[in-house]
């Protein structure tokens, strides 16, 4: 099993928590075993910022809610064999899609970065001015799940998803015998 | 009481004269997937979810009678295909976001998806409705954008309780379930009906308020169990 050339894992966090790749850690002590399979190229673990070459597998947490998510997850597509979605962000905007139609507003982005800006009663910004700074990454109009944005192979569910369900898909994938879920496994919270 | 047997995925079935595909398949111990259905409430065939091959023909197995040698796929590829694309359209027309919703674990929506192996809600954008939410009433609101329109607390409410406190309204894809009244303080709806009842609403649209995240996410309904385990089990015993 040594002898093999270890699997090349990038992962990156766009519109999301970092919960999924905390969850990771739920693997326990099987990550020990599962490490001795991979090594990670482009990840905030590594903190490597760009692909050093072409990787196996690619783990996305979070939905894209700039232009530089977008970005990112094109960066992903192009330079990985296999683009995993993780959590419920990657696979349907989760959390900050909130932004998206909870507002209940014609212009949700408008009325949501005025209500975190200039409205909102706790609010605290004696400028009275929504951040505009050019360095600032421009936001998309709604916060989309990944797969709107490129073709996404896999998606590993919930919010975070559990140390068995990462386990299943992670083993699976790196075997090359992957066949989706246990279906009392899934949850999408 | 005079019966008959018919079969369902190659399993022989009893059932009782007049009873639906559905109700002989209880009886039986198999589960059916539903979502428009409730146990105590009269059938709809709305939600199509449990639509089964009966003869070659796809039927509502709530609705459709069960019949002398009839032969029901119930359980097969491409039947649990259609409901993987009728509960993903569900999740498409409403805001689905389970991880911020209080029903999530106990919602039979998201208890389907998961039963139909679905990894994703749905594969489509969401419509994402702006439907005002009505939280008039002291002990009971309604966020209509998680609606499914399955109509059973318009059922249960009519039928159970006797008010009629929820109707139908609108046409095609604008139909919504409305109050009986301005909004739902001005009605006689009261948190102790059956059609406010946590069994009722499939999903987290009629919320009862102060008893939310009572039972923590991780200990409810469908977390420990896939949905239509209580009636599987019946099988085993």
């Amino acid at each position: 099993m040594s002898d093999l050339p270890k699997a090349r894992i990038a992962t990156a966090s766009l519109a999301g928590c970092f919960g999924c790749h905390m969850a990771l850690l739920d693997i326990d002590e099987r990550l020990i075993e599962l490490m001795k399979l991979v090594e990670f190229d482009r990840s905030p673990l590594t903190d490597i910022k760009r692909f050093t070459r072409r990787c196996d597998i690619g783990i996305i947490e979070g939905g894209c809610c700039n232009e530089e998510n977008v970005h990112v997850l094109q960066d992903f597509r192009r330079n990985c064999d296999i683009l995993v979605g993780i959590g419920q962000c990657a696979i349907m905007g989760g959390l900050p899609a909130m932004r998206n139609a909870i507002m209940h507003s014609d212009e949700p982005l408008r009325e949501c970065l005025e209500e975190a800006y200039i409205k909102g009663p706790f609010t605290q910004n004696k400028t009275q001015i929504i951040p505009n700074d050019p360095a600032l990454p421009l936001l998309l109009d709604k916060v989309y799940p990944c797969s709107e944005v490129v073709e996404i192979d896999y998606q590993i569910p919930g919010c975070a998803p559990t140390g068995d369900v990462i386990y299943e898909a992670l083993a699976g994938l790196l075997s090359g015998r992957f066949q989706g879920f246990e279906r009392a496994h899934i949850r999408f919270d | 009481m005079s019966g008959f047997s018919f079969q369902i995925d190659g399993v022989e079935v009893t059932a009782k004269n007049g009873q639906t595909i559905m109700e002989a398949a209880d009886e039986a111990g198999i589960y059916i997937p539903r979502l428009c259905d409730h146990e105590g409430l009269r059938h709809q065939g709305g939600c199509r979810v449990c639509t089964v091959k009966a003869g070659g023909r796809s039927v509502a197995a709530c609705t459709q009678p069960a019949a002398l040698d009839l032969v029901v796929e119930n359980e097969t590829p491409h039947i649990n295909k259609l409901r993987r694309d009728l509960v993903g359209m569900l999740f498409n027309e409403g805001n689905h976001l389970c991880p911020i919703c209080e029903a999530s674990g106990n919602c039979e929506l998201q208890a389907m998806a998961y039963r139909l192996g679905m990894t994703e809600p749905t594969k489509f954008p969401y419509l994402e409705p702006c439907r005002p939410v009505d939280a008039s009433h002291p002990d009971i609101a309604l966020d209509n954008n998680r609606c499914i329109s399955c109509g059973r607390c318009v059922r249960a409410s009519q039928d159970v309780d006797g008010k009629g406190i929820f109707g139908y309204v609108g046409r095609g894809i604008h139909r919504h379930i409305a109050a009986n009244g301005p909004d739902l303080q001005h009605t006689d709806a009261e948190v102790t009906d059956f059609a406010i009842s946590a069994e009722v609403c499939p999903v987290g649209c009629i919320i009862r308020k102060r008893e939310g995240f009572a039972r923590p996410i991780g200990e409810r309904d469908y977390d420990d169990h896939l949905i239509g385990y209580d009636i599987e089990k019946k099988r085993d015993e």
